[in-house]
């Protein structure tokens, strides 16, 4: 890592405030040791020993300062190759910055500063899909040791449903959201929308405080789950809602309103429909004795046959 | 100076290479490379010497994967063999004999297939887009092959059922799966982490860890008709 320390690159775009945030990132500012930019490219060839990719994050840091290096087109694994081209503590900060919503604390220009990635918005959103599925069947299993009539079965089905569901919403709503900011923005040429990774990205990092939520619904405790719900869905859309602000304000108030009202319901439908589709409400010790009594099915959960009288392991 | 020196020089000009000394040799090919000719073309070979020859090539995997050695030969020589056969193993012991709702059942022979062969897809594009040296199939060939450690948890857990529903058994069900599931991450790690850099290999093990989960998942939720 100290050959890390010793490149030294001058930042032209971004203000020096923001790279104190990140001490691990692949740039350092160091105004005593400023050097042309060719020689911070040779410097960088000769130093770095491992990853290929490294050099060429930097190499491309100093095309980028240089000219314009032409992209890939869309069709080469060059291309996609860009969008992994993040380490593992620029994805943790990330995750970090989404969890802690800030009023002026724009997720995207403190923490992507032009460089979307792939990686978090994909692998949270199959984290998600997969904790929502196997939580969903944990709290199947506890229910049925206190209570050995309701029926238990794998219900494997569910893991489809809860990955599709998870992908189309971080994927086709932030196409919705660009699409319509950038037909907003047509009419104006003030601060420019995110470009439509960068929307992807706000949208997979803002899921991922889902997960532990999704683990603490674990606990029986309905009015506990309703409480960690509505945290994780106001922490959630606030980072949503902070990010969008800066490229929303400059439209007309009602527009502004309803997109951010739009967005925030659209997260709450989520949240809820995820909570009483995995989670379906279930009865507390004391619904019981009352299914002694009546041979109806004693929630919703179950589709409408017999309770079957055998025991599963 | 000179003079002390020229003594030494003198005797160069009579230095003659004699013709006594044998300098010439022998030139041939050795007989290995014959019998490569043979190996190559294993049309000629009869079908059952070809299937032992690829089943042992495969145990011979098999063992390696179990023994978590750091050898190269998952990597060398691979194939798809040993993961087909393992996945379909799993597919089948992870069948229900008849289940009682159409949507409420284990997962489906093909819904096995999907994910153990979509998620080491994805996870081997994964790793390539992070910058890995590693080629597709062979890590293909070592996601498959490191199912193995949990194939052997399903079966002893089969075993644990026949004696018979309990909190005991299901603790030992659960530890059995829980060894597994850590033999099966270990065992991958230690081949797909060395191709990565160093900044990027918890990103590049976290998808295998997901992975191995979800199939210890579907093996612990296994419940016999």
């Amino acid at each position: 890592m100290a050959a890390v320390d010793e490149l030294a690159f001058h930042e032209f775009e971004e203000a020096a405030n923001l790279l104190v945030e990140t001490p691990h990132a692949a740039t350092t500012c160091r105004s005593d040791q400023l050097t042309s930019q060719d020689h911070v490219a040779v410097t960088v060839g000769s130093s770095v020993g491992y990853g290929a990719e490294e050099v060429e994050e930097e190499g491309d840091k100093t095309a980028l300062l240089q000219e314009e290096k032409p992209q890939p087109g869309f069709w080469t694994f060059g291309y996609y190759q860009s969008f992994f081209d993040v380490d593992t503590a620029q994805v943790l900060d990330r995750i970090k910055g989404s969890l802690l919503p800030w009023p002026g604390h724009n997720f995207v220009r403190h923490h992507l500063r032009n460089r979307p990635d792939l990686y978090g918005p994909f692998w949270i959103c199959a984290t998600l899909a997969f904790v929502l599925a196997v939580t969903g069947n944990l709290t199947l299993v506890l229910a049925q040791r206190r209570d050995p009539s309701i029926h238990y079965s794998p219900q494997f089905h569910k893991v489809t449903v809860a990955g599709i569901t998870i992908y189309c919403y971080a994927w086709l709503v932030p196409l919705a959201l660009w699409g319509f900011l950038r037909w907003r923005q047509g009419a104006r040429e003030r601060i420019g929308p995110y470009t439509f990774l960068e929307t992807v990205c706000v949208y997979g990092y803002s899921l991922f405080v889902f997960i532990p939520t999704v683990v603490l619904w674990l606990i029986p405790v309905s009015w506990l789950q309703w409480l960690f719900g509505a945290l994780a869905l106001t922490l959630s859309a606030a980072g949503l809602v902070f990010t969008l602000w800066p490229v929303v304000r400059e439209d007309t108030r009602l527009v502004a309103a309803a997109l951010l009202s739009a967005v925030v319901l659209l997260h709450a439908l989520l949240a809820v429909g995820c909570k009483l589709y995995f989670f379906q409400p279930l009865p507390l010790e004391r619904v019981v004795p009352s299914l002694q009594a009546a041979s109806l099915p004693p929630n919703i959960l179950l589709p409408p046959t017999q309770p079957h009288p055998m025991a599963t392991s | 100076m000179a003079e002390a020196e020229e003594p030494l020089f003198v005797g160069l000009s009579d230095i003659s290479i004699s013709q006594d000394i044998p300098i010439g040799g022998e030139i041939t090919i050795p007989m290995r490379s014959h019998t490569q000719e043979f190996d190559s073309s294993t049309l000629n070979e009869s079908v059952r010497n070809t299937i032992m020859h690829d089943l042992k090539a495969v145990g011979k995997k098999f063992m390696h994967v179990l023994y978590s050695r750091k050898s190269n030969t998952l990597l060398r020589d691979w194939d798809l063999w040993g993961p087909l056969i393992l996945c379909v193993t799993l597919a089948l012991m992870l069948q229900r004999g008849t289940v009682d709702g159409e949507k409420d059942g284990g997962p489906q022979f093909a819904e096995v297939f999907v994910i153990v062969w979509f998620g080491a897809v994805t996870i081997t594009l994964n790793s390539k887009l992070l910058g890995g040296n590693i080629s597709f199939f062979q890590s293909l060939c070592v996601l498959g092959y490191c199912i193995l450690p949990l194939i052997v948890a399903m079966m002893i857990c089969r075993l644990v059922l026949l004696a018979g529903p309990g909190p005991v058994n299901f603790m030992i069900w659960l530890f059995v799966v829980a060894v597994m599931f850590a033999w099966s991450v270990i065992a991958s790690t230690a081949f797909l982490a060395d191709s990565q850099p160093p900044n990027h290999k918890i990103l590049a093990v976290y998808p295998v860890f997901q992975f191995y989960f979800v199939i210890s998942w579907m093996i612990l939720t296994f419940t016999p008709q």
